[in-house]
């Protein structure tokens, strides 16, 4: 076996931690934390030594185990170290523990504690062995697993019922996207034989063109198998129509959505269309496809984020429109640019989360931002890491956000890709918007009066350092996670571009210097515009957003409520789904079908045997007579 | 010359009427009568058979049944009687209890 | 001669065993029956066995119909001489019944046909006389049979007692 050590103890040390925690955590009670922390903090160190191994050219890629090989088709677990994968456990690991790390002071008195961290710990795994694949089905394995471990952790208070429907209402949703990544898992296999990455990519080019038929009409294959991979992304990555699940799933623990509904779940999706860029590089309708849904979702989501009033859904919708980006960039082409996104976004949205974990554990779990306010003098830590990732997120340099997403956007218009400019426009108005909410929530939360109750109050403190500290770090990340990848404008060599360029190659780029400047001032202008605004309409004059609901009822209605997506989706879906299981499965299936037959053989051998038993009426005459029967017919037979 | 086939004739109806008797008869002791009746046609087959074909094994099968039916006999009578002391009547449409 | 000998055995024989079927008093019935038991005593007769026809008569007429007389005394008859002798709905089955089962028989003994012959003759029994025959063959070919018909008579005459034993309390 050619697979090196340090890269086995990347997954398989946090599985054993979840078993050890899970199995033993009772009994560690308060430091039911240190197993898994340690492991994950050995995984971040292996992922290091990893990271050196690939600048260094060292790439791995071999099978570990083969559960089955039947005929052409290959189940086996492997693992794949190249470039893509060493940024992934990079941002999965380093987030991963410092997520584990303020779980210690956030989920201090939870009753559940031991059990949290072996969830955790099991994520981690997941996440880990989606990464590390080098097939299909171990990555549908981990995108399952990290479903899994998405339930567990979003219903982990079960007791509280609208923390179980989330969890429920998130794995199911990901069902949808899911079915549809199974059938395109089972197309390569149709089409190439294997699931294997390296006789996938390196075929691809032999059946562009190809098409595939089915029931009567002809679908072009890389398109059908793009876009139906496409689908797993969308559900997992909460993109539109999927993305009902995420701002639910805010009812789970705030350093779950720090790690999963920010960090790294979510962006599995983005993982998948990068890894599989071949396939997505022959399409044009599939790389269109990816495009818009990118700029729609990114415009929709930004614009409810504009009026909620929970502070956890405010990000959560931020993180909707985020990942948007992030399909934007790789539906241009720009695959390398989608996770350069997915990297600083990493930093900046997991602290933007943790963030508001610090701020409800202040406000002894208050969520409205509506009762906070002036929290900066009470939360100085808090205050400032939260201005970082703001910044960060809204696109001003030298922060990291600036880059990733002014690549992004400098990408899309210079791209092939007939979206493109659609999506560049969107994705600079969206970049306002951005800024906007992002600096309408420090305002209500940190600045002006304290909108909240005396008991409240009382209990306003700072963050133990085990919260702190993470925070900061991570604050470093959102400053500083950019500078890798500036590019050869400002005078940086875009170093990030060059080392993923073997696996996701360069997109075709070519713009004038002046056009970059040009499209770098926009996108610093949108930001710095959105959070002019933001200031002007809550520190300036706060009457105005009161008055802007009050004119236009019907439009602050339709954001509040989302779009009533989630009502429309109720109706449509989920009342006849539930009135089909009544009506149908359970009254005629399960009740008279199953029922009929299952009391109904009884019966009916109840009804047989009490005519059989008149057989037995006791008086010999007749079981003489039944004899003298049997005897005329043997008789009559053999002779 | 009397054929065989004639005593096997007489052998047959006679084992019939018993049949009839034991199934129809209503009386327990006419029924255990019917019984002895069939023996008795066994017993005319077997001593015609053996007979005809000169050996002596049929007769000698004759006399042990007719020591069997002797005991069956008994025994039977016996059960009646006890039948009689527990249900004063003979009458097997009275003694069901058997029955399933 | 002897034909007509078997027609008149066969005659009362079967016309016999009709009426004992069919007769309301079971007192009469066993009373026909002594009457066919010594017509069958003279079928043995025409078939040179003496011996079973002194048997029959001995054990048949003397001791088992003695027996059924006795039983018979234990039940009360003055009812049942008023009833019809047969089930309800069984007679007209039985005869259905006993006619499918004679034609079934008559079937057999039409594709009959005899095995090899044994070695006691119809002269050299004669000869012998029936009697010394059969006390040949039993005491010394089957003389196990006829221990254990023994035994079985033992048997018998332990259960009847036991059967008709009064009943003691807890004896």
């Amino acid at each position: 076996m050619n697979i090196p050590t340090y890269l086995l103890v990347i997954p398989f040390l946090p599985l054993a931690s979840f078993i050890f925690t899970l199995l033993l955590g009772k009994r560690l009670g308060d430091k039911a934390h240190w197993p898994p922390i340690i492991a994950v903090l050995i995984s971040f160190l292996c992922a290091c030594y990893a990271f050196d191994q690939v600048l260094h050219g060292n790439h791995v890629n071999a099978d570990l185990y083969t559960w089955f090989a039947s005929a052409k088709f290959k189940a086996s677990v492997g693992f794949l170290l190249d470039e893509l994968t060493a940024v992934m456990l990079i941002v999965v690991t380093s987030i991963s523990s410092l997520v584990h790390i303020y779980s210690v002071g956030y989920m201090h008195d939870d009753p559940g504690y031991y059990r949290f961290f072996s969830y955790l710990s099991l994520f981690t795994f997941s996440m880990l062995m989606l990464v590390l694949g080098n097939n299909f089905l171990q990555l549908y394995f981990g995108w399952e697993a990290v479903g899994l471990s998405s339930y567990l952790l979003i219903g982990f208070w079960y007791h509280k019922k609208s923390a179980s429907d989330a969890g429920k209402k998130a794995f199911i949703v990901n069902r949808f996207g899911d079915f549809g990544f199974g059938l395109g898992i089972m197309v390569v296999f149709l089409v190439f034989g294997s699931v294997h990455y390296d006789t996938v990519f390196a075929h691809v080019h032999d059946v562009v063109g190809h098409t595939f038929n089915f029931m009567g009409f002809n679908f072009d294959v890389i398109s059908l198998m793009a876009i139906l991979l496409f689908c797993g992304a969308v559900g997992k990555s909460a993109q539109i129509p999927l993305h009902v699940w995420l701002p639910d799933a805010m009812e789970g623990p705030t350093p779950v959505s720090a790690l999963i509904h920010a960090a790294t779940m979510v962006t599995a999706g983005v993982f998948l269309v990068a890894r599989c860029n071949p396939i997505f590089s022959l399409s044009p309708a599939a790389m269109n496809l990816v495009t818009i849904i990118g700029a729609l979702t990114c415009f929709f989501a930004a614009t409810i984020a504009l009026v909620q009033v929970d502070i956890k859904r405010v990000i959560a919708y931020s993180t909707v429109s985020q990942l948007a980006y992030m399909f934007i960039g790789c539906g241009v082409g720009a695959y390398g640019t989608g996770i350069f996104h997915l990297y600083t976004h990493a930093y900046f949205k997991a602290l933007l989360f943790l963030g508001a974990g610090s701020v409800i554990h202040a406000m002894s779990d208050e969520q409205d931002i509506r009762k906070m306010g002036g929290l900066k003098k009470y939360l100085p830590v808090t205050y400032f890491t939260f201005l970082m990732a703001s910044l960060s997120i809204s696109g001003i340099p030298p922060f990291a956000g600036f880059f990733s997403k002014d690549q992004i956007l400098a990408e899309a218009f210079a791209s092939h890709v007939a979206a493109g400019k659609f999506a560049w426009f969107v994705g600079t108005v969206v970049a306002a918007m951005t800024a906007f909410y992002s600096f309408r929530l420090i305002f209500l939360t940190f600045h002006g009066e304290f909108r909240g109750t005396e008991e409240q109050r009382k209990h306003l403190h700072e963050s133990p350092l085990t919260m702190t500290i993470p925070l900061t770090l991570l604050a470093l990340g959102a400053l500083a996670a950019g500078w890798v990848g500036v590019p050869e404008v400002l005078g940086g060599e875009n170093g990030w571009a060059h080392f993923l360029a073997p696996v996701v190659g360069h997109p075709e780029v070519h713009l004038s210097e002046f056009t970059e400047w040009v499209l770098m001032t926009i996108s610093v202008a949108a930001g710095i515009g959105g959070i002019y605004l933001a200031y002007v309409m809550y520190m300036v004059k706060p009457e105005i957003p009161v008055e802007l609901a009050r004119k236009h009822p019907k439009l602050y209605d339709t954001l509040f409520n989302k779009y009533y997506v989630d009502e429309f989706y109720n109706a449509t879906i989920v009342e006849p789904t539930i009135t089909c299981g009544r009506k149908i499965l359970r009254g005629i299936t399960d009740g008279k079908i199953i029922e009929g037959v299952v009391n109904g053989v009884p019966g009916l051998i109840g009804k047989f045997s009490h005519v059989l038993a008149k057989l037995q009426n006791g008086r010999v005459q007749h079981y003489g007579g039944v004899m003298a029967v049997g005897a005329f017919i043997l008789l009559w037979i053999f002779m | 010359m009397v054929h065989l086939s004639w005593y096997l004739t007489v052998s047959a109806m006679l084992f019939c009427i018993g049949v009839f008797g034991f199934l129809t008869r209503r009386n327990i002791i006419m029924m255990l009568l019917s019984i002895e009746l069939m023996l008795n046609s066994v017993n005319l087959n077997l001593a015609a058979m053996s007979h005809y074909m000169e050996d002596l094994r049929g007769q000698v099968m004759v006399f042990f049944i007719i020591a069997v039916a002797a005991a069956e006999a008994a025994i039977g009578l016996g059960i009646v009687v006890t039948l009689f002391r527990n249900y004063r009547s003979v009458h097997t449409e009275d003694i069901t209890k058997l029955k399933g | 001669m002897v034909q007509l000998l078997f027609f008149y055995f066969a005659l009362v024989v079967i016309g016999l065993g009709l009426r004992i079927v069919t007769c309301k008093n079971p007192v009469h019935s066993v009373l026909l029956m002594l009457v066919l038991f010594f017509h069958m005593a003279g079928f043995y007769l025409l078939l040179n066995a003496e011996f079973l026809a002194a048997v029959q008569v001995i054990v048949y007429a003397g001791a088992i119909l003695v027996l059924y007389l006795f039983v018979l005394f234990l039940v009360n008859l003055r009812e049942e001489v008023k009833m019809s002798p047969f089930i309800e709905k069984g007679k007209w089955l039985g005869i259905v019944g006993a006619v499918a089962l004679f034609i079934t028989f008559l079937r057999g003994v039409m594709n009959f046909t005899l095995g090899p012959h044994g070695k006691y003759t119809i002269e050299k029994v004669q000869q012998l006389t029936h009697t010394k025959a059969m006390g040949e063959a039993i005491y010394t070919t089957y003389i196990l049979p006829f221990e254990i018909a023994g035994i079985l008579l033992l048997v018998a005459v332990i259960g009847g007692l036991a059967l008709a034993r009064k009943e003691n309390k807890g004896a």
